[in-house]
């Protein structure tokens, strides 16, 4: 029986180009990791493999976070992935066993059929007939759902689908036709044979075609759909279906995206499939309508080194894409890695003059945004006061700023300009404890200033002080809804604190977003290029879908959501507000039928 | 001359049509909100560096609409990125913006 026909090319140029093409780069990617991250890799990947393997099968698989968040989906993405595997592998061992030769050429068993038309007289060989027309079939339907997802996307649960270019489309069009070409090669060739897809099929198309001249075009066909698939996969987002794996074996040895553009950032890129997932979780999309600057097109773009400043800022930081990404890609660290190509010249802030230093155990630090609410400040003044605290309020006299602002513009070395000017009145006042009100000064004093002492957010301070019995809550029968702000939940973690200590004075609503699942509130300072109706959108929206919980305060803890939601709400209101006892005395239910009022009307 | 304590000023006049909108053509481009200011110092008031030197925003736009460019890039320099401006701004210009702007434009290699 002859073992080759020259069909068969196409497809075997493309596997060999994408089997060596996959080497290089994982060689590149390996040998292009630091020095530091190469010793992580070494100590780690033995020990680490059992987990890496087990992640790859359960998201490269069977994409189980896609499945988790929409059923379709992940069946769609599944069919694809392992139903093709599982082709592969099953039709290995097909072609294995009935052949006569130990070692098969590659392109054999994805051919059997056209090397091998008539059917063996084994039992066991029903079974594999069977099951091949079944993978098939389980192939087709997940094709069938992707041409519905490009058609409408909202049959299958995304309000939008990702807009591709031409690379993407090549490659998709050649993957869709795969297995439909498969589907007819094999149905024009299966005469003499009883399967119930393909057999079926034959006694069909041979009523009216000439089924046996249409074979071997259709087998000619199909090699070229997968040739084309394989030779484009590195232009076209196809290629995470080999990054991936790498990702996930490095991420499990502990590398991560830190604040250079290296290696792993690269394996980041080229890991992101373009799903589109992150549309649906960007608040810029579902709310504001702006669907050409999601983490898809960022990270493409970037790939592809032809990144726009404009691009690069439009994004709020908020970091709900990381949370809804099914690869795990690290999209708000790679935005601001590279936000630092296209940055300002550092400037040097001579004017800042060198301050009176006030020695006292605790030191707060307000922060400029919580300088616009003084509430805030009031309140936490209040709270000092009643648990009999020595308190050395450091930005009192007009406040440098974080330096965090900076950073979000790429601005690295102003704000390290910035960070060594507040590092050195912290460390020279002698405090143990330094307390701030604002989440954006909180999470760049715990990750960028290395200091000795710790560091509190207001929140984490008013629980420990309640803990400790310097204060005495009272409840109230008051419905709240907590809103956890960006870089104080999904970006330090900080979920539970300012839940106990609402609990503690109020009664505590649950709303659908909420933890990980936040809103942004739409202030966010990460975006530099959103103009402000924009903003209004996304602030209007989050509102709205805080207050319809029915709760009457929207309570929050950065004065940055404070600020932005009070544009919409009278009834939103600070933790440490709540705390101090400082209610609004707005009847907060009727103001919330205005706010709804205003919508319907918009 | 007699010393009155007090002096002729020099001469503030600016003639527009000899003075050049780059500048300003080129921030508007970034950042269209721009036009949308009414110089009402909101944005002076609350900014975090100006409780340390003499910074103003509203100022910094004056001569950017004026075409006056003498020590501009140092001026804009002084500014922290805080954001607090944007929030208090009543006309929603987006300043954070209109600042990266304003500097990117004066960083900008000069065609020759």
């Amino acid at each position: 029986m002859k073992k080759f026909d020259i069909f068969v090319l196409p497809f075997t140029i493309g596997l060999a180009f994408i089997l060596a093409y996959t080497v290089i780069m994982y060689v590149r990617w390996i040998a292009g990791l630091s020095p530091i991250d190469k010793l992580k890799l070494r100590a780690n990947f033995i020990k680490t493999l059992p987990r890496s393997l087990k992640e790859i099968v359960m998201e490269s698989l069977f994409h189980r976070k896609i499945y988790k968040k929409n059923f379709l989906l992940g069946y769609m993405h599944m069919s694809f992935a392992f139903g093709w595997l599982m082709l592969i592998v099953i039709g290995n061992i097909q072609s294995h066993l009935y052949s006569r030769d130990i070692i098969n050429p590659p392109y054999y068993p994805i051919f059997y059929k056209f090397f091998e038309p008539y059917p063996m007289p084994f039992a066991t060989y029903k079974v594999f007939e069977f099951i091949m027309d079944f993978l098939l079939l389980y192939i087709l339907s997940g094709v069938f759902l992707a041409y519905i997802k490009r058609i409408r996307s909202r049959l299958l649960g995304m309000q939008s689908t990702t807009r591709h270019i031409f690379a993407d489309r090549m490659t998709l069009t050649s993957l869709w036709l795969i297995f439909p070409l498969r589907l007819l090669a094999e149905s024009f060739t299966s005469h003499h044979r009883g399967e119930f897809l393909t057999g079926t099929l034959y006694r069909f198309f041979s009523g009216f075609l000439p089924v046996h001249h249409m074979a071997y075009p259709f087998w000619w066909a199909y090699s070229i759909a997968l040739g084309v698939f394989f030779l484009s996969l590195p232009l076209s987002r196809y290629m995470h279906i080999i990054t991936e794996p790498l990702l996930i074996i490095l991420r499990n040895a502990g590398i991560k995206t830190y604040k250079e553009f290296k290696t792993y950032t690269d394996v980041e890129l080229n890991a992101c499939s373009r799903c589109g997932i992150c549309i649906d979780a960007c608040q810029m999309s579902t709310a504001a309508r702006i669907r050409t600057v999601q983490p898809v097109y960022f990270l493409r773009d970037a790939r592809y080194r032809r990144l726009t400043p404009s691009l690069a800022n439009h994004c709020l930081l908020c970091g709900r894409c990381n949370e809804a990404c099914p690869v795990g890609i690290d999209q708000v660290a790679l935005r601001i890695i590279k936000r630092k190509d296209f940055t300002l010249s550092p400037a040097y802030y001579e004017y800042i003059p060198s301050r009176q230093i006030t020695r006292a155990p605790v030191l707060y630090f307000a922060g400029c945004m919580t300088h616009l609410t003084p509430s805030i400040i009031i309140a936490m003044k209040e709270i000092f006061a009643r648990a009999g605290e020595k308190v050395w309020w450091m930005d009192e006299n007009g406040s440098i700023c974080c330096g965090r602002p900076l950073i979000f513009s790429g601005n690295i070395e102003s704000a390290r300009v910035l960070m060594k000017k507040n590092k050195d009145l912290i460390e020279q006042s002698g405090a143990s404890l330094l307390v701030t009100s604002c989440p954006i000064c909180y999470r760049t004093f715990r990750e960028d200033y290395h200091l000795r002492i710790p560091v509190m957010h207001h929140t984490q301070y008013i629980y420990q002080l309640i803990k400790e019995g310097k204060l005495k809550a009272e409840k109230t029968s008051i419905s709240t809804v907590y809103h956890d702000p960006c870089e104080l939940g999904r970006g330090c973690g900080i979920y539970d604190e300012p839940r106990e200590v609402l609990k503690q004075y109020a009664t505590l609503v649950s709303s659908p977003s909420e933890r990980n699942n936040a809103l942004c509130c739409g202030g966010s300072l990460g975006n530099s290029e959103i103009p402000h109706e924009r903003r209004e959108m996304i602030t209007r929206d989050a509102t709205l879908q805080l207050l319809s919980t029915g709760a009457d305060y929207l309570v929050t803890s950065c004065p940055l959501c404070k600020k932005t939601f009070s544009r919409f709400s009278p009834a939103v209101i600070d933790i440490a507000q709540v705390v101090a006892g400082q209610w609004n005395s707005l009847p907060p239910a009727q103001r919330k039928n205005e706010l709804a009022g205003t919508m319907v009307e918009q | 001359m007699i010393n009155f304590g007090y002096s002729i000023h020099k001469d503030n006049q600016i003639n527009m049509d000899a003075v050049s909108m780059e500048l300003l053509e080129k921030v508007k481009k970034r950042e269209p909100s721009v036009m949308m200011c009414m110089a009402c110092g909101s944005c002076a008031a609350t900014c975090s560096a100006a409780q340390f030197t003499s910074f103003s925003l509203r100022h910094l736009m004056l001569k950017v609409c004026r075409g006056q460019m003498q020590g501009l890039e140092k001026e804009a320099e002084k500014c922290m990125l805080c954001g607090k401006c944007q929030l208090v701004c009543p006309r929603g210009v987006n300043t954070r913006n209109v600042i990266i702007a304003i500097r990117s434009v004066l960083e900008e290699p000069v065609n020759e």
